[in-house]
């Protein structure tokens, strides 16, 4: 017994390395701050195709990855239709992407995201990466998780819309906004990096 | 698969298994709720003596709920003065009565669970993993000062008891390799 004790601890452990080595606790790669976006090329919920290129003389992107069915995506929601309504007239529009695989959530299929871009009337575009090519280039983990990409497509910022999912009016600190008017100023802004809380992106399984 | 509970403790938890699968939904689980992350994290610190899994959830989230069992199994295989599951809600406050406490009624949890309140996830969230941008599930197992913090969901309670036994097993030479991240620094 004493022998066999430790082979098999030792044997649990090598297998336990194994498995350690095969979900490191780290964010996918993708993005960081200061590199250059790559343009893409997703179908709108209106039908149509959209590249960042598509926009005319922008001053910047909110690309925001988010989705119909997370919570907290949902408390988001007015918060980033009134992102767009305050910043696209001044240049930096939001473009939605929806990177759930519905075949693991199916109210986050094209046709749900469709109905959910009529019923509450989005201004911007919400897009469908249904290769799921997109998000992990950009390195996104979650729903809502944004990126502010200046006029020459550099990552500005990446992580959290603001402080508090519950209570926007309860929000001390609005990451996204203070991004991008640092970026409409001309200058890097002061955070470019938060965490948050949220839905795991759904990947094709 | 080797067996994990010893022959003699199974009638036990056949018991416990039978119990918990009968148990009427009337009494609602008892939970403690933390505004801040310094209360969670002294809460955990209290538990020095035992290994600490300690699991981020919420009903919200599919694959936590999915998990949850897994839980509940690892619970009933153990001790509680030998390992300690600390089920750590991150639902909203707005949306206890409707959604939590049914939830907790519904499922007769036995691990622990308490809510984290705290609203500043870009603070709290790199206190438990440099590494940890905030997706849920998350998993973080600690054992004296060693921690393994595991990102995403397991798909079997033997995936589980991997990560603890490898923590357990008293061999520093395989000690730095499998702890990652920042410590749980007390006091911060």
């Amino acid at each position: 017994m004493k022998l066999i004790a430790p082979i098999f601890q030792i044997t649990l452990l090598l297998f336990s390395l194994l498995f350690i080595s095969a979900t490191p606790a780290q964010s996918p790669a993708g993005y960081v701050i200061g590199d250059v976006a790559e343009d893409f090329r997703l179908m709108n919920v209106d039908g149509r195709f959209v590249s960042l290129s598509d926009y005319k003389d922008p001053r910047g992107y909110l690309i925001v990855f988010t989705c119909n069915h997370c919570p907290y995506a949902q408390l988001y929601e007015q918060r980033i239709i009134d992102l767009h309504r305050k910043y696209a007239p001044l240049g930096v529009p939001v473009i939605a992407i929806n990177p759930n695989s519905p075949s693991v959530v199916p109210e986050d299929s094209f046709d749900e995201m469709k109905k959910r871009a009529k019923q509450k009337k989005y201004p911007f575009a919400y897009l469908f990466d249904e290769d799921q090519e997109v998000f992990p280039k950009f390195g996104a983990s979650r729903t809502p998780h944004v990126y502010l990409l200046d006029s020459k497509l550099k990552v500005r910022y990446m992580g959290a819309i603001d402080d508090n999912p519950e209570v926007p009016t309860a929000a001390q600190k609005r990451y996204a906004e203070a991004a991008i008017d640092a970026v409409l100023r001309g200058e890097l802004p002061a955070q470019n990096y938060t965490r948050a809380i949220g839905c795991t992106i759904k990947k094709k399984p | 698969m080797k067996p994990v509970i010893p022959m003699r403790f199974r009638p036990i938890c056949l018991i416990i298994a039978i119990l918990a699968l009968t148990a009427p939904a009337a009494a609602a689980q008892n939970y403690a709720v933390f505004d801040s992350v310094d209360q969670l994290q002294s809460y955990i610190e209290r538990e020095k003596n035992a290994t600490v899994v300690v699991n981020f959830w919420a009903t919200w989230c599919k694959p936590c709920v999915a998990e949850l069992p897994l839980f509940e199994e690892l619970n009933r295989m153990y001790d509680d003065q030998d390992l300690k599951i600390i089920l750590v809600s991150l639902d909203f406050r707005s949306q206890l009565e409707r959604r939590f406490v049914p939830f907790l009624k519904s499922k007769a949890l036995e691990s622990e669970v308490v809510l984290l309140a705290d609203q500043d996830a870009d603070t709290w969230i790199p206190l438990f993993d440099s590494m940890w941008d905030g997706g849920l599930p998350a998993t973080l197992v600690l054992n004296g000062k060693q921690r393994i913090f595991v990102s995403g969901e397991f798909s079997s309670v033997e995936e589980l008891k991997k990560v603890i036994d490898s923590l357990r097993a008293d061999s520093p030479r395989f000690r730095s390799p499998v702890t990652c991240g920042s410590k749980l620094a007390a006091g911060q």
